[in-house]
Formats: structure tokens, C-alpha cells, sequence
């Protein structure tokens, strides 16, 4: 049953393959030195990350004065970021756990590399908020525990709060995740390396893991759970997310379809980062084989449904706008479109809603550097719906004598870009020294190649 | 379980799927198999009973919204009570997003603790490693020799059926790991 549904789908690994050697292609880049492209790569992320050090560094002992916020634009670069990263995270948990749910078999190719991604992303996220409250040192005030002010416990009304606990809880449950799909390879990795350091390390971190069948049976419900309790947190987290703005009085922000929109918004970008990541990965490590094209042909589809989620929701909030009838409200997305920020608006129509339509054609889904710039793009594009999100609601506000506008200042910038160099000095880190892709569930989800002998046996079994 | 077991090695899952099932239903005890992914069915081959880790997922997810909601509700409006703009002390519905995480953070954690305690796993243990293939490409099947009237030949004879590749007889270290 399971050879005739294998010979209607494309497979999921090419070039006919036997479970060994999935194994040793998948271990191949760790075995390797790492390439001049690698080092090239590493050093521009870290130096980035270097910079964005010093900006953090500098930014913490002067003040957040060194930002260009003022008293009307009171949210800008930072929290644009925050919702920009923890998005990102997001398409990891989609591809892991509910594409798990669904039984979809091709997401093994992409899971354990979009995990990761939303491990780092998700790190790269909780950074600006904590900058962002001025004083980093004082942040376990955020943590309600006996104090001796009272002892005074936290405000559990607050959104804000609200967030401490989804985005913490979150990276918790997606490094959980990350490490529990690891254990059994890195076992694969300590059984096939020859004495020495990585096997020392590797056969620590896996905890002693030698392939049970009983533990496997355990390992498989747990994995289950794990599924079943990340897809309703990545919609919580992005749904609290939202709500850090819903629940604000401020026109354009105080709207009920934030959290659906929100969380479409997320998924949405974060497939774009995947599919960048993937097509530079399988380029760079040669896992053609693994990451084929009908991957990045199925991840093109759900990337292209998700913008037009988005789209949807952009159509919406304005007809929600004209037709409540509110002069505020009415005027935030006049000021949206046709304002001093127009062109990050449209900036993010375009990015977002337009040129994803392009993956409609089946010939551009499958031509690798029109997805490519595509999903820059969309990258692009989902980074200023946020910024248009807070900043084209904040700088026009109910008094005309208190408007102003924004410009962020380089420190700020240096940030932003200090996150792109954790992030990908993270990941770079990560596709040397563990497995970019889930060994044991390829080998289980792919039909492999069978020996001779056991092709006739099932035949005469059939027989 | 006796100390002498009988290691049967096969290079697909199919067949060590058939030979399991051949092997129990000819009355053969099976200590453990080891393969280098989870093998659908064999669960059902070898004849084990669902995990019950879901059970721990749900008390320990049971505690977190409770604990939760007490907690919020007792720091609330009991022991310091906060005034937020005029909104209720006890207000329920605002409770309910920090429960929630609560919840799924302890269910996800006392799901993984329990794994790897069930299955006694922790760092730095040193595990009895059958073949360091089964954790590339070979399936083995741990059938115990125990009794008497254990008939190593027929065994053999039988696992020939399925394409096995290797048979090796092993004294396992007092029962311990394998069990």
C-alpha cells in the first residue's frame, strides 16, 4: 500500500538512496572543513554581531535617548524588530509541529533547520524588549517572585505581561522541541565517529540513546505531545503578541482581527526566512537530493496562501475603517496610505500582497533565483508591515500639535543589524556542528531503496 | 528473562516487521528490538502496550492552569490588591493567556522528564550498545533464549525466512540494559 502511494508522489529523497546512505550525506558537511563560502559567510555575521554588540553596549549605558523615539512616536525601531523576529520564529513551529500533526512527510526535509531558526529568531526577538525597558539589569521584575516590596506582584492584567510569559515559555518549549528531535542523531553521530571529542560530547548530549524499540515507542508519543501543545502556543504567542497593540486605545491598533491577522502575517514571513535559508543551505552543504525542489515547490504554495491571508487582512482593516463610521479611525488609514509613510505602506503591499502572486506560475516556482528574490522580498516586506503597523498609528495622533514623525538613528540601526549577526552566526554554528537535517525521519518517511531480496519477498508475500 | 539472549540483525524494516510478528507468534519471548528510527507497527509486532506518557502530559498541564489560576487570582485580588484602571480584582478572562503558557510549559517539560526517566536516559550514561550500526542501518531483534526448550536451530531456521543478516548468541550483563 504504502509503494503505490510512493510511486504517485514525487519522492521525497532523489537519487535512489539506501538508509546508510542518508546517514553519511547528512553527516558529510560536519565531517568536512568548512568551506571558504562558510568562513566568508561566518565572518560578515559575526562582525554584524559584533556591531550589534557594541550598539547594545553603548545604548545601555548612555540610555534609550540614543534612539530617535520621541514623546508622540514612543514605539518604533525596537519593537518593529521584536515582532519582526518572533514572526520568523514562527514558520519553524508551523513546519515542526503542525505540518507533524498533519502527517505531512515532507516537512522531515525542513523541520530540524526551521526549529533551529526559530530557536535563534526567537533569541534575536526577546533581545529588544529587553533593551527596550531602559534598565535590562532590573528585568526579573518581570518574574513574579516574593520581594521585599510588599512583596508588590507583577500586573497580570497587562498584556505586556502577558508577553514575558508566552515568548519565554516559547523558547523554552521550542528548544525542548529542537533538542528531543536531536537526541537520536546525535546518537547516529556518536556511533559512526571514531574516538575522540565528538564522540565524547556527542554520547553526553544524547543521553545515552541506543535505538530501543520501547524507548522509540515512548520517544514517538512525547514527540506527539510536544506537537500538539507548540501549535496552540505559536498561535497564543503571536495572538498576545498582537494584543500588546489591540488592547491599546490608539486608532489603527485597537481592532479585533489583529490576532488571526497577526499570526497569518507571522507564518507568512517565516516561510520566506525558511525558504532563504533552505536554498542557501542545500546550495552550500549539497543536500539537493534532500531539500529537492518539490520542497521548496510546496513551501512556494503555503508561502503564497499565507500572503494572501495577509492580503486579505490589509483589505479588511480599511473597510473596517470606512465603514465604522469613526473619524480617527478613518483617518489613521488615509494618513496610512497616502501620508509621509506611504512608501513603507505601499513598500508592503508590493512586497507582500503583489509579487508573491507571482508564485501562482508553476515555471517560477521552480526557476530557484526568482523564489529567491522573491522571498527577500517578502522578507522585506513584512519587516515594514510592522513598521507601518506602529509607527503610521503613533505619529499622527489625536492632537495635531503634538504630531511628529520618525527617523531612526544609526545606533538603532546597528541593532537591527547586530540581531541579523546573532541570528546567522547562530545558524551558521549550528549547520556545523549538528545534523541540518532530521536522519532518523527522513529514513523513516522516505521509501528507500530496498535490497533486492526484500523486493521479492514482498512480492511473493503479494503473491 | 534468562542471561542468554539470541541478536538477529536485518537490513530492512520489513523484515525485521515479519520476523518480529513470526518470532512472537511462535512463542518466542522478545527482550527489545533496536532500530535507527521508529518503525511504525512494530510496537503492535511486538506485542507492547501504548505509552501512558500522555497521562503525565495531562496532570502536569492540569497543574500549570490551575496553579496558574490560583496564583494570578491569589496575588491579584488577596494579597496585594491592584487597582488597573478601575478593571475588576478578580477578573478572570485576562488570567486565562499567562494559565495557558503555564500550562503548556509544564505539560511540554513534565512530558520530556518523564521520557527520559522512563526510559532512563541522562547524560553520561554509558549504554549497552547492541551493534553501532542500529543507529545507521541495521534493525536487530532481541529474542531471549531463556527456557529449556528454547530450539536455537528451529530460531535460525526461521529468521533465514526473513532475510536476516547476522545471528549472534550474547550473555547479557546480568539481565541489566537489554531488559
Amino acid at each position: 500500500m504504502a509503494d503505490a502511494t510512493a510511486s504517485l508522489r514525487p519522492p521525497l529523497v532523489t537519487g535512489d538512496k539506501t538508509i546508510s546512505d542518508v546517514t553519511n550525506d547528512i553527516c558529510a558537511p560536519m565531517d568536512r572543513r568548512p568551506t571558504g563560502l562558510w568562513w566568508t559567510a561566518f565572518a560578515l555575521s559575526f562582525t554584524a554581531l559584533v556591531v550589534g554588540v557594541a550598539a547594545v553596549w553603548y545604548q545601555i549605558a548612555t540610555g534609550i535617548g540614543t534612539w530617535g523615539l520621541n514623546k508622540t512616536v514612543g514605539w518604533a525601531f525596537d519593537i518593529t524588530n521584536f515582532v519582526f523576529w518572533v514572526g520568523i520564529g514562527h514558520a519553524g513551529t508551523l513546519i515542526s509541529a503542525v505540518l507533524f500533526l498533519f502527517r505531512q512527510k515532507w516537512r522531515t526535509a525542513v523541520n530540524r533547520s526551521a526549529e533551529a531558526m526559530t530557536l535563534f529568531a526567537v533569541m534575536c526577538a526577546g533581545i529588544f524588549p529587553l533593551i527596550h525597558m531602559g534598565r535590562p539589569w532590573l528585568a526579573f521584575w518581570m518574574v513574579p517572585y516574593p520581594n521585599t516590596r510588599g512583596p508588590l506582584w507583577v500586573n497580570f492584567k497587562s498584556p505586556l505581561l502577558w508577553d514575558v510569559f508566552a515568548i519565554s515559555t516559547y523558547l523554552a518549549i521550542s528548544a525542548v522541541f529542537w533538542y528531543v528531535g536531536l537526541l537520536p542523531d546525535l546518537a547516529t553521530i556518536r556511533d559512526r565517529s571514531e574516538p575522540g571529542w565528538r564522540k565524547r560530547i556527542t554520547s553526553i548530549l544524547c543521553l545515552g540513546w541506543n535505538g530501543s524499540a520501547r524507548t522509540w515507542l515512548r520517544y514517538e508519543t512525547v514527540y506527539l505531545l510536544l506537537a500538539g501543545l507548540a501549535t496552540p502556543l505559536v498561535f497564543s504567542v503571536h495572538t498576545i503578541v498582537s494584543m500588546d497593540f489591540a488592547t491599546a486605545v490608539i486608532p489603527g491598533w485597537h481592532t479585533t482581527i489583529f490576532p488571526p491577522y497577526f499570526v497569518a502575517g507571522a507564518i507568512f514571513s517565516g516561510l520566506a526566512m525558511v525558504l532563504t535559508l533552505m536554498i542557501i543551505a542545500r546550495k552550500v552543504m549539497q543536500l539537493e537530493d534532500y531539500i529537492t525542489m518539490t520542497h521548496i515547490d510546496r513551501m512556494c504554495k503555503l508561502m503564497m496562501s499565507m500572503g494572501c491571508i495577509v492580503g486579505l487582512a490589509y483589505g479588511t482593516e480599511f473597510f473596517t475603517a470606512f465603514y465604522s463610521g469613526n473619524g480617527y479611525e478613518q483617518f489613521v488609514f488615509k494618513n496610512r496610505a497616502l501620508g509621509p509613510f506611504a512608501w513603507a505602506y505601499w513598500t508592503m503591499v508590493s512586497c507582500n500582497v503583489l509579487i508573491p502572486q507571482l508564485l501562482w506560475s508553476r515555471k517560477l516556482r521552480s526557476t530557484l533565483p526568482v523564489v529567491f528574490v522573491i522571498v527577500i522580498l517578502v522578507n522585506v516586506g513584512m519587516w515594514f508591515e510592522r513598521f507601518v503597523i506602529i509607527v503610521t498609528s503613533l505619529h499622527r495622533d489625536f492632537l495635531p500639535s503634538s504630531w511628529a514623525s520618525y527617523v531612526p538613528t544609526w545606533i538603532e540601526i546597528a541593532t537591527f543589524v547586530g540581531s541579523f549577526g546573532l541570528f546567522f552566526t547562530c545558524f551558521l554554528i549550528f549547520c556545523r556542528i549538528a545534523p541540518v537535517i532530521a536522519i532518523a525521519e527522513v529514513k523513516s518517511a522516505a521509501h528507500l531503496k530496498k535490497r533486492p531480496s526484500a523486493e521479492s519477498s514482498n512480492k511473493e508475500k503479494a503473491a | 528473562m534468562s542471561d542468554r539472549v539470541l541478536l538477529a540483525t536485518f537490513g530492512h524494516e520489513d523484515d525485521l516487521l515479519a520476523a518480529t510478528d513470526a518470532v512472537r507468534h511462535g512463542g518466542f519471548k522478545i527482550v527489545d528490538a533496536f532500530t535507527p528510527y521508529a518503525v511504525h507497527g512494530l510496537e503492535r509486532a511486538m506485542g507492547l502496550r501504548p505509552s501512558r506518557l500522555t497521562w503525565v502530559c495531562f496532570v502536569c498541564g492540569m497543574i500549570g492552569v490551575l496553579g496558574m489560576l490560583w496564583f494570578e487570582h491569589w496575588s491579584a485580588s488577596i494579597d496585594w490588591k491592584l487597582d488597573v484602571g478601575g478593571k475588576p480584582w478578580n477578573s478572570l478572562p485576562s488570567d486565562v493567556p499567562v494559565a495557558f503558557e503555564a500550562a503548556v510549559l509544564l505539560a511540554g517539560f513534565g512530558s520530556v522528564f518523564a521520557l527520559l526517566a522512563v526510559s532512563r536516559l541522562f547524560p553520561g550514561k554509558q549504554p549497552q550498545i547492541i551493534d553501532p550500526r542500529v543507529t545507521d542501518d541495521r534493525f536487530v531483534l532481541v529474542i531471549d533464549e531463556g527456557d529449556a526448550a528454547f530450539d536455537t536451530a528451529a530460531v535460525r531456521k526461521m529468521l533465514q525466512e526473513f532475510h536476516v543478516i547476522a545471528i549472534e548468541e550474547k550473555l547479557t550483563s546480568a539481565g541489566g540494559e537489554l531488559r
